[in-house]
């Protein structure tokens, strides 16, 4: 019902084309465990920038995309990043007035909370791969976020996106 | 509200996926969309694989020629004895009045070079069912072995999970004495298990172990894995029993798509039933 006009939702759909080719590039060996999970960065980062435009519905369609991309179980990361999304976008008045260092921490927890999720479904379906194994990659995201957050908070304002 | 709505969707998706097969559709139809980011995530792989061919000096490939000369001599000598030995096996066959092997098909796929779940050990080729007649549970081996076979067949692209993948189980038997044993991911690169095993079997370490055709998804005699660990302990009941991979899982960007032969599968009151109608 605004009556601003939204601008730049090009931007916003590149952002996440390139988080979703991020999170497939191959990387040696070990390195694989290390990956941060840019997906989930990048809705983060909208959701709390602008929560008027993306909402819960594309958090779960970005994790069906990454459901396939990924050749998971269908709706596993729907579930999870729909899950990222609700929870961002509640608190996001709160994250967004955070100190960075603190907008990490809560950028590890969402992002602990999403792994634990897929842990879960996937000792539920079969496999359950090491609890410590989902470790690495939520410390590397949090360590990310400050690079991802002053990044995307350049490109919104070169592109007013609103 | 809206989060409780696409959370019972998600779980139903998943439920649908996990039993059944009617979620496939749509995972076709995703992967169609998301072929686009695999193919160029891929592409400096590929640009390299390419410089790498279009620079090679004089010097290297005459190398390279010489070398490939030599070896297509060395496997010509070998066939020579195979034809005879088909032969022989057909005859025998004939004698026996079982039913004649029919040759297996191939198609060579190659691999795109992304990561997926890192959970699991999947791959993806760029072959899928818009081409070819490939089908799920189709086996893909690599030039040295067994490789894995296909999990998902989407219009232009297919995913495959690999024999080391800790949901992956194949049914296997030692070349040696034809003791059968089922080799079992274990989501490390280059390692196998290979459970349930008394600790007096007859499996030594070195002993290569090839596939059964039992199970009914991979055609019997590819080489599978190569035993590396044989621990025995009187206190367990089983054997720890490990093996390496001998197909390059992690190296080979060129793979093959086997159409098993029909009666290849070893004959049981129960025969195996394939999706695939003719075998050319």
């Amino acid at each position: 019902m605004s009556l601003t006009q939204h601008h730049g939702g090009w931007v916003i759909t590149l952002s996440f084309l390139l988080a979703l080719a991020l999170s497939i590039v191959p990387l040696p060996g070990l390195m694989e465990m290390l990956r941060p999970e840019w997906v989930t960065l990048v809705l983060i980062y909208w959701c709390m920038a602008l929560p008027n435009r993306v909402s819960v519905g594309i958090g779960w369609l970005l994790g069906l995309v990454l459901d396939v991309l990924r050749d998971t179980l269908i709706g596993q990361y729907a579930l999870a990043l729909a899950l990222v999304a609700f929870l961002t976008l509640h608190l996001h008045q709160r994250i967004r007035v955070f100190p960075l260092w603190q907008q990490a921490l809560s950028i590890f927890v969402l992002t602990m909370l999403q792994n634990l999720i897929v842990l879960w479904i996937k000792g539920l379906t079969g496999h359950s791969p090491d609890f410590w194994s989902i470790l690495p990659s939520a410390f590397t995201t949090m360590l990310v976020w400050p690079l991802i957050y002053l990044l995307l908070r350049q490109v919104r304002r070169a592109y007013h996106v609103v | 509200m809206r989060l409780l709505l696409l959370a019972a969707l998600s779980i139903t998706l998943m439920t649908l996926d996990q039993r059944t097969d009617y979620v496939r559709n749509i995972r076709s139809g995703i992967a169609v969309l998301v072929y686009p980011i695999q193919y160029l995530v891929s592409l400096p792989a590929d640009f390299f694989d390419w410089t790498a061919d279009a620079f090679a000096s004089r010097e290297t490939l005459q190398v390279n020629n010489e070398e490939l000369q030599r070896e297509n001599q060395a496997l010509r000598s070998q066939l020579q004895k195979l034809t005879f030995i088909e032969a022989e096996n057909r005859h025998l066959r004939e004698l026996l009045q079982s039913s004649k092997r029919v040759g297996e098909k191939v198609l060579i796929a190659e691999l795109l070079a992304v990561d997926l779940d890192p959970f699991s050990k999947v791959v993806v080729i760029n072959k899928g069912d818009r081409d070819d007649l490939l089908y799920r549970g189709q086996p893909i081996v690599d030039a040295r072995g067994v490789m894995g076979k296909l999990i998902h067949v989407n219009p232009y692209s297919s995913t495959a999970m690999l024999i080391t993948d800790p949901n992956h189980a194949m049914p296997v038997q030692v070349l040696r004495n034809g003791l059968r044993a089922v080799a079992v991911g274990h989501g490390q690169d280059g390692l196998l298990e290979i459970p349930n095993l008394p600790n007096n079997a007859d499996i030594k370490v070195g002993d290569l172990l090839v596939t059964s055709g039992l199970g009914c998804v991979f055609p019997a005699g590819y080489p599978a894995a190569r035993v590396t660990e044989v621990t025995t302990n009187p206190a367990l009941p089983f054997a720890r029993i490990r093996a390496e991979p001998i197909a390059w899982l992690d190296r080979s960007r060129e793979v093959l798509l086997v159409w098993p032969a029909v009666s290849d599968l070893p004959q049981m009151a129960n025969p195996c039933k394939f999706e695939v109608e003719e075998v050319p």
